[in-house]
């Protein structure tokens, strides 16, 4: 973002740097490519112009399903060598590594609001520390957001109904611009922001200036509790209601047959949709929370229970 | 293709289309596939213009990173109407509606399509449709963008976009008829002798193109009108906080948006198989796989739609699937390429306007393919989708590409359509300036879209501004270039050169009929017993 033409974006996230050979691999393919489409049709249309009446013409090709096969064959194997290395990167970008911290998203027309573990709120900023991985959990207020960090090399878009992951190890300090990538209405180009990549060091000053009272989880509690959430799903409690303790990451059986992996879209639509994936062994009473809730309460209540502590035995 | 017997009416003795007939009901009722094609061609040059007058406060607007000209929302309405307009009121019927009219009847030796009546209702559909949207887009105010995307197109969207769905909704009957007229023609009309392996390429591409018509429009027509449906009534479809959900709607808007992309450029492909040999004096090379390559990317274009998904929350497996046919689907492409510069080997080119658009196109529609390999790579895509990389991308296909073929074709079959010759120096001239201020509009935006900045932008980070301002100059250099045609073609109509029938030594069935053809086309019908393009080689 300093003065000058720029021809190359920042780069500050693990899978730019492999990013770039990437790119650099497919535009000497492509110059390549391209290159000889110029010069074969430069040559050609040069040397057999009509008012050349000295060039041989004789000889034609004749036969030419060996020139199709070559040509055909050819693409297809570089075609093929693109689609495995862009492919391999794809999946590495799609699987965080376990130690990870999390961070929440929300997106809005027209911001981007933020929630760390420890009770952090941002509105267009992300702060986050060099060297350690983040995963975001993202989800959207309203219709389809995009969230976008060229110097990352990464994009993601947020669906509304749904959470959303992306995971980015930074790599680099310094501050990087962050834009919504998906159309969202009027002001769609001023839902930007900025990410700012700092050292362990300032990070851990960024967190402690901006604590709030309590944690995410904390915040998640409180209103576990206000909604009564805790009657029902407390251990102490008489109802028939699954413990929520160690659910998240455990595979749940399902009423009906089937189970399923308690992830963050499993534990949102046990909230707001609990007919739609109910466990085994429990009667239907609990009650939908759909429309009563915006997302970041959402995240809140998630964060709680991903935060509860697996039961002893 | 050599035709045996073919009485040739000079222009002098025998009427032509266009005398046959003088008043506006004889225009406006007429079944002649050739009148119905003039129609179209001046329906689709107002719709262009007008599309055109939106890019042009697009790239104005742009020239600053406030965005000062326009504010945010007329922005957006702005990009809705150029990208509507552009897509459905032009790309989609440019070749197939005015050139596929006008000869696939001629190519087949036959005396009109099949439908001639359905014909002239299509056109009826296309004008009505055009004037819904067009109301919806000017008098109300979406600024959906032309994708629709779900749930900001139901939910946050004025009334008028029901007005805009019925539109397109009208719109896609026309091409559906359209399609229809083509494929039944293409089976039952060719002239005796006329096999599908002596049809001109330009038959084969149509034929490509109206079998997608038929079968991917009524999707896009279902899917339009859910989104009315959930608009109006809330029914939920798409919008999750009414049970729908998002992800379906842009399976099935590009299920048929993709296969859309190959509606808008086989024609341009067959276009450019037929100027390459007439000018090169020589048989088109890899007449076969040309032919099938159209066919291939038909029916593999159908399932390819998943790559403009690959960041909108699709699984990783789908993501693997759709970017690997996403690479097969370019080989038929490069097939074509490489066939096209066989072509040339050995030839006795000439350097006539069709022929500068023709190349024009091969380069132009190269540097879109090579790129479209780029978004095809999924961690590439990843960095690049919904970035001006992509609108440059698909720019160079649709404007580089295809709307060079429509030029190319203009020039090439003017003569035929009108009798008249043009001005060979000003289309010449038309024509290098258009590859030069196409290029100087659309290749800053590649850099602009590695560098990450979004479309759909009304204002964007001042470090962007150069390239944008580039951008702008050399849009202003392509409009003066789309204008020029307007000017010396319009002249040509009264002071060009009367056409000889044949004017430039071209095989094709069209060519053996006078400049320009009567009503019927052919006094008797043709036999044909010889290959397509079966220019005489040199002797040793």
């Amino acid at each position: 973002m300093n003065g000058g033409i720029p021809f190359l974006p920042q780069s500050a996230s693990s899978v730019a740097g492999e990013f770039d050979v990437l790119f650099a691999a497919l535009l000497a393919i492509a110059l390549a490519m391209l290159g000889l489409v110029f010069l074969l049709m430069f040559r050609f249309c040069a040397h057999y112009r009509r008012s050349n009446r000295a060039v041989d013409r004789t000889g034609r090709e004749k036969k030419s399903w060996h020139w199709e096969v070559g040509w055909t064959a050819g693409s297809l194997i570089v075609f093929l060598g693109l689609y495995a290395w862009g492919a391999d990167l794809y999946l590495r970008e799609h699987r965080p590594p376990a130690e990870a911290t999390d961070i929440y998203v929300v997106g809005k027309q027209w911001m981007w609001k933020i929630e760390h573990l420890d009770g952090q709120r941002e509105i267009n900023a992300l702060h986050v520390a060099v060297g350690r991985p983040v995963r975001l959990v993202m989800a959207s207020q309203d219709v389809i957001h995009g969230f976008f960090v060229p110097a990352f090399r990464l994009k993601q878009d947020v669906v509304p109904g749904r959470y959303v992951t992306l995971w980015f190890d930074p790599d680099r300090i310094g501050v990087y611009r962050l834009y919504c990538s998906q159309f969202c209405g009027t002001d769609h180009a001023a839902m930007d922001g900025m990410v700012s990549v700092m050292s362990s060091g300032d990070f851990q000053k960024w967190l402690a200036a901006n604590a709030t009272g309590g944690s995410l989880a904390s915040r998640g509690a409180a209103l576990f509790r206000r909604l009564g959430c805790s009657g029902c799903h407390a251990p102490a409690s008489g109802v028939a209601a699954p413990d929520l303790a160690g659910l998240y990451g455990r595979r749940v059986a399902l009423r009906g047959g089937g189970a399923a992996l308690a992830d963050e879209g499993f534990i949102r639509d046990a909230i707001l949709e609990p007919a739609k994936r109910p466990p085994a062994g429990y009667p239907t009473v609990m009650p939908s929370f759909a429309g009563q809730l915006d997302e970041e309460q959402i995240v809140a209540l998630l964060a709680y229970i991903k935060a509860l502590p697996r039961s002893p035995q | 293709m050599t035709v045996t017997t073919v009485a040739e009416l000079p222009h002098e003795r025998g009427g032509s289309y266009l005398t046959d007939g003088t008043t506006l009901a004889s225009w406006l009722l007429t079944r002649d596939h050739k009148r119905i094609a003039i129609l179209y061609t001046l329906t689709i040059t107002a719709f262009f213009f007008i599309g055109g007058a939106a890019a042009a406060v697009i790239r104005l607007n742009l020239l600053t990173p406030e965005g000062t000209l326009v504010d945010a929302e007329t922005y957006n309405r702005i990009f809705t109407l150029h990208g509507v307009v552009m897509v459905w009121l032009f790309l989609v019927p440019s070749i197939p509606t005015t050139f596929g009219n006008f000869l696939i009847p001629l190519m087949l030796g036959a005396k009109d399509l099949a439908f001639p009546r359905l014909n002239l209702l299509s056109w009826y559909l296309f004008v009505a449709s055009g004037l819904i949207v067009l109301a919806g887009l000017i008098g109300g105010s979406v600024d959906t963008g032309w994708t629709f995307y779900e749930p900001l197109s139901s939910g946050y969207a004025s009334g008028a976009l029901v007005v805009v769905l019925l539109g397109i909704f009208v719109n896609g009957f026309s091409s559906i008829l359209t399609g229809l007229n083509f494929v039944v023609s293409i089976h039952r009309l060719r002239a005796p002798g006329l096999t599908w392996y002596r049809l001109p390429i330009f038959c084969w591409s149509n034929y490509a193109t109206a079998v997608i018509m038929m079968l991917a429009t009524p999707v896009l027509a279902v899917t339009l009108m859910l989104v009315a449906v959930e608009h109006l009534w809330g029914v939920g479809v798409f919008d999750p906080t009414h049970g729908g959900d998002p992800l379906l709607f842009q399976h099935m808007f590009w299920f048929y948006s993709h296969p859309a992309v190959y509606i808008m450029i086989l024609p341009g492909m067959g276009v450019i198989s037929e100027i390459v040999p007439a000018f090169a004096r020589k048989r088109l090379f890899g007449y076969h796989f040309v032919a099938w390559s159209s066919v291939a990317i038909a029916v593999v274009g159908f399932l390819v739609w998943g790559h403009h998904m690959f960041v909108a929350g699709e699984s990783v497996y789908a993501a693997l699937v759709f970017s690997f046919l996403s690479f097969i689907v370019a080989v038929p492409s490069a097939i074509k390429v490489f066939n096209w510069l066989a072509t040339l080997h050995k030839g006795a080119i000439s350097f006539e306007a069709p022929m500068l658009y023709a190349l024009g196109f091969i380069l132009l529609f190269t540097i879109g393919g090579l790129t479209g390999l780029f978004v095809a790579t999924l961690a590439f895509d990843v960095h690049a989708t919904a970035t001006y990389f992509v609108v440059a991308h698909f720019h160079y296909i649709m404007v580089g590409g295809m709307v060079s073929a429509y030029f190319a074709a203009l020039h090439f079959w003017w003569p035929k359509a009108t009798g008249r010759l043009y001005p060979e120096s000003w289309a010449r001239f038309a024509a290098i300036l258009i590859f030069f201020g196409f290029n100087l509009t659309f290749f800053p935006q590649f850099i602009l879209g590695y560098l990450g900045m979004p479309r759909r932008y009304h204002a964007y980070p001042p470090e962007f501004q150069v390239w944008n301002v580039l951008s702008s100059a050399g849009a202003s250099v392509l409009a003066a270039a789309y204008l020029l045609p307007l000017f010396y073609l319009g002249w040509s109509l009264w002071r060009g050169a009367r056409a000889p029938a044949n004017p430039w030594g071209a095989t094709g069935l069209e060519w053996q009929t006078p400049s320009p053809p009567p009503s019927g086309n052919f006094a008797r019908t043709p036999r044909i017993s010889r290959p397509p393009y079966d220019y005489p080689e040199p002797a040793a």
